[in-house]
């Protein structure tokens, strides 16, 4: 199986507290060194709390937001920004706010038209004919092109991002909350279009939520996030069901779900950015913290099969 | 288009402004071929003639050049010297406030200190430098006051800009291979044309006031040639003897520079997204009720709602938000009020209390009783009295609701002050127990901090604390838990959960999340396009839905621990509320729909509580009844 995307130590700190000249006053360290890997062709799902890094680790991987360390191999060649156009042909995003995601001032034809211009240098004729079929994947009518975006709920609005992203016929879609703005009953609209659309094009997906429920039951693979890092990582169907890191249990139990009594005993919060402790992040909520926990920060190493989590003590199955 | 006309001309100055402005544009277009005397013949036999004398209707000038010649084509140059002015003003202004706000950083940093520092000028004065650096003329006036009013220009569009690039539509042009030269100019600049007009409408004026200025002190337009200004500074000297002269100019820069201004500011107000939604009326303390005379109570309960219906008046746009909404809570149940985003929960909520805005907000049918007090006759006093004190609102956004300048322990006590006469230290002690009993850690410290001092998770805490401060008895909490993180939510969920045990609270609990419900609620009743489709305890509701809705709903819903699947969905849109299809509103999307489900109103039928809006309900629950 050939690798779609894979970063090596990827890392990415911002400064705060700038000063007008000289160095800032802090960083603080969105994402933490990561290591992932997606398969040409699989789902990788991001799942972690607000405020954990999936924006920006998802934002670096398109090349919105420079790294601040480590590497990203798309399709085995190192992300380079140099030509936009082959650039987009091989990676896309798909935005968290479909509104604000489309220029107002634009009909959707036109938004659509830009990728087939700019990536694919199609002709008039060529790009009314390739329109009509990507509109048609979406299920959205025809008559809706030319029409502006204000007019569009947000699960169509979505479609209209989704269908932008599959004009530019990349190979890997990066999806950035994409059906959280979205209502229930749309959102597995979205969803189950978003299936079709993977096995139609056999495409390669990163699919980043916070809903848990919902990234399991599109991805093949899923990576959890806290505070900046991956602290485990495995297949869809074991990582929920029999969790090994405190956090991904604590995620798992936490997720309202009808016939199971409330959870939310533990207690705690995330521990301050600007002035992380020393060893693992989740110490101050976990109920397995020994010294060796406050002093070492943890590494990602495999735990059972192909599931991997960063913990001293990991949970059993 | 024909909403901004009907916008500009339904504000009467401005309709005046544009009918002046037209005609004056009109008649310095027509100069040239009307049939008018060459403004610049002079004839000094006849100086100072008085209006209205023979072949010179409105006099002559101290050379005996005919006025109304000179008027107009001075006029026809003031114009064209101000707009033009505006216009490379609003050019090069824009200019450099696109590339400021879009580059950001450094170059923005440098470029608005610049800015700046033109701007510390006074006005006249910078203009008179530049006027003297560059000799006086009519192009070097204007040039000045182009460059006086570029600063003004690069601001605004700087600030639009900078919000403007932030969005992620910018961020999808680059992935779609556009560079930065082309964004800017198909993807910003068509959304700050908007901003340029509506700043040029509202400076041309002074520009045009500007430029005549200049030619006034004759450092603009040269003798012979005259624009409104200079005319002014020639007359200046025959101000008493022949005061026509000066009048006769003076009166077009007033009609020119009032009508620009006033039509300005319809352009502005026109293009203004808060008067085109209707509202710009104060709201009212208290939704406006306009209803026949309350149904009769159809039970028993603490708070009871029966035949609610809430609209929005927004012109000729009725939204019936809420189509006839009946609820009841019994003292310390919870009950679970379930939608998709849009079907009038919160509208239902907030109308309780009063609490919709009105305009354009309006009650018009039902009542809400309190312990068999009806609230939507009630006066505003009355109301006041028990918004919080037994019945308490927490919101999905407590900042909303917060004050950033006071710290939290300083609201609390306020707040319980309000309806309890105790000392401000009682107050305080207070407001810290009831931190702590929200569950914040080291509750007498955290009493200090500012709400933007908090975490999310302790903000909806905080917003909890003040919803008990003064002991409800009813609690409405609407989508508290949306915002939080799942952890998070789960913590907050439970501490409602032993609240509502412990103070023998009742919730009404407003959500989108069957999970939510299942765990928190004893009944649950589940809204669509407006109105209750189905109504029953949480688990009966939850394992046999009877209403179509329902059941496509739930199983839209993944759960956790189901694996890798296909999802199923509910094909279409709910309705919009201005447009309900009549009979069942759900029919539409309904697998089962049958043609008189598509006439005449379906009642909520059933008994003991379990009752569904449907013609034909699922098959499971009619066999359970
Ligand atoms: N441009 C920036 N400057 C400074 N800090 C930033 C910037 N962008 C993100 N951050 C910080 O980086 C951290 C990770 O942000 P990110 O947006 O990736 O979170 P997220 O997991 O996507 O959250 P959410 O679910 O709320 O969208 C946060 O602490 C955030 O405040
Ligand atoms: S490393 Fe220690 S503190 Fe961190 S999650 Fe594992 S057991 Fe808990
Ligand atoms: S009344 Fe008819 S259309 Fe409405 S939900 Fe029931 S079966 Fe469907
Ligand atoms: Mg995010």
């Amino acid at each position: 199986m050939s690798i779609a995307l894979q970063t090596t130590d990827l890392a990415c700190s911002f400064p705060v507290g700038k000063r007008l000249i000289g160095p800032p006053r802090a960083m603080l360290h969105a994402v933490r060194p990561t290591s992932l890997t997606v398969a040409a062709g699989e789902t990788l799902g991001i799942v972690g709390e607000s405020g954990c890094g999936k924006s920006t680790l998802a934002r670096m991987l398109v090349g919105l937001q420079p790294p601040s360390a480590g590497s990203i191999e798309i399709e085995g060649a190192a992300l380079n920004r140099a030509d936009p156009a082959a650039f987009g042909r091989r990676i896309q995003y798909v935005f968290q706010d479909p509104v604000s995601s489309l220029n107002p001032r634009k009909t959707v034809r036109q938004i659509l038209e830009v990728p087939l211009i700019r990536l694919h240098g199609m002709g008039r004729a060529a790009r009314a004919r390739r329109i009509d079929e990507i509109f048609d994947a979406v299920n959205l009518r025809p008559e809706f092109l030319d029409r502006y975006p204000h007019e569009f709920s947000g699960g169509q609005a979505q479609r209209i991002g989704i269908a932008r992203a599959l004009a530019a016929a990349a190979r890997i879609l990066i999806l950035d909350e994409p059906v959280s703005a979205l209502d229930v009953s749309v959102q597995a609209q979205v969803l189950n279009l978003l299936a079709d659309l993977k096995a139609e094009f056999g495409l390669t997906y990163l699919f980043i939520s916070h809903d848990l429920a919902v990234v399991e039951a599109v991805s093949d693979r899923i990576a959890v996030l806290y505070f900046g890092a991956v602290v485990e990582e495995g297949p869809a169907e074991r990582i929920f069901a029999a969790p090994r890191h405190p956090y991904t249990r604590l995620l798992a139990e936490s997720a309202p779900q009808v016939g199971r009594p409330l959870g939310g005993e533990a207690a705690g919060e995330l521990p301050d950015p600007l002035d992380p402790p020393p060893g693992c992040a989740f110490a101050g909520r976990c109920a397995r913290a020994s010294e060796l926990c406050r002093r070492d920060t943890p590494r990602l190493r495999p735990i059972y099969g192909d599931q991997r989590a960063a913990c001293h003590h990991p949970l059993d199955a | 288009m024909r909403l901004f006309l009907r916008l500009l001309f339904r504000n009467r100055l401005a309709g005046f402004g544009a009918v002046v402005l037209g005609a004056i544009v009109l008649l310095a277009l027509l100069t040239p071929i009307l049939p008018l005397q060459p403004p610049n013949a002079t004839d000094t036999a006849n100086r100072f003639l008085r209006p209205l004398s023979a072949g010179h209707p409105l006099g002559t000038d101290h050379l005996g050049r005919d006025l109304l010649s000179r008027l107009l084509w001075g006029t026809r140059l003031s114009l064209a010297v101000g707009f033009a002015a505006a216009l490379v003003a609003a050019v090069l202004g824009a200019a450099v406030g696109i590339v400021a706000g879009y580059a950001g950083g450094r170059t923005d940093n440098v470029t608005m200190r610049g800015i700046d520092m033109l701007m510390a000028f006074p006005y006249i004065l910078l203009a008179l430098a530049i006027v003297a650096a560059l000799g006086p003329g009519l192009m070097n006036a204007l040039i000045a006051v182009a460059v006086v009013n570029i600063p003004f220009f690069a601001r605004n569009i700087r600030g639009v800009t900078v919000s403007l690039a932030h969005r992620e539509f910018v961020d999808a042009a680059r992935l779609s291979g556009l560079g930065h030269g082309r964004i800017l100019l198909t993807e910003v600049l068509p959304n700050v044309v908007p901003v340029i007009v509506i700043a040029m409408s509202t400076t041309v004026g002074w520009m045009i006031l500007e430029t005549a200025g200049l030619s006034f002190l004759g450092l603009g337009s040269q003798p012979p040639r005259a624009d409104l200004g200079s005319m002014l500074g020639e007359a200046r000297g025959a101000m008493i003897s022949a005061p026509h002269t000066s009048l006769v100019p003076g009166a077009m820069i007033l009609l020119i520079v009032m009508s620009i201004n006033l039509l300005g500011d319809g352009v502005r107000d026109a293009l203004d997204p808060r008067l085109r939604s209707g509202a710009l009326a104060r709201p009212m303390a208290a939704t406006a009720v306009d209803r026949d005379p309350p149904p009769p109570a159809q039970g028993e309960g603490l708070l009871r709602i029966d035949g609610l219906q809430t609209e929005f008046r927004m012109g000729a746009r009725v939204g019936r938000a809420v189509g006839g909404v009946d609820l009841s809570l019994a003292p310390g149940e919870c009950v679970g009020l379930i939608g998709e985003s849009g079907s009038g929960k919160s509208v239902t909520a907030l109308s309780v209390m009063g609490l919709v805005a009105s305009p354009p907000g309006v009650i018009t049918a039902g009542a809400v009783r309190l312990d068999g007090e009806d609230l939507l006759g009630a006066s505003y006093g009355r109301l006041r009295a028990l918004r919080g004190n037994r019945v308490a609102y927490i919101f999905q956004d407590p900042l909303s609701t917060l004050h950033p300048l006071y710290t939290v322990g300083e609201q609390l006590a306020e707040a319980i002050r309000v309806h309890h006469p105790v000392s401000r230290a009682e107050a305080h002690a207070r407001a810290v127990k009831l931190l702590d009993d929200v569950r914040i850690p080291n509750a007498a410290e955290r009493a200090g901090a500012y709400p933007h001092e908090l975490s999310g998770g302790m903000r909806q805490r905080v917003g909890i604390a003040m919803a008990l401060a003064n002991d409800p008895d009813v609690i409405i909490a609407d989508e508290p838990t949306t915002a939080l993180d799942v952890t998070v939510q789960a913590q907050v969920l439970k501490l409602l959960h032993d609240l509502r045990r412990s103070r023998g609270l009742a919730i009404l609990f407003i959500t989108h999340d069957f999970g939510v419900v299942a765990q928190l609620c004893d009944r649950v009743a589940v809204m669509y396009a407006g109105r209750i489709v189905e109504e029953g305890p949480t688990e009966a509701v939850l394992n046999a839905p009877a209403h179509p809705y329902t059941a496509r709903l739930i199983d839209c819903v993944p759960e956790l621990g189901g694996g890798r699947r296909r999802l199923e969905a509910i094909p279409g849109l709910p309705p919009a509320v201005d447009d309900l299809p009549p009979g069942c509103a759900f029919a539409p999307r309904c697998a089962k729909a049958q043609a008189e489900c598509r006439d005449g109103d379906i009642a909520l039928a059933g008994r003991d509580g379990r009752r569904v809006r449907c013609l034909y309900p699922e098959p499971a629950a009619r066999a359970a009844q």
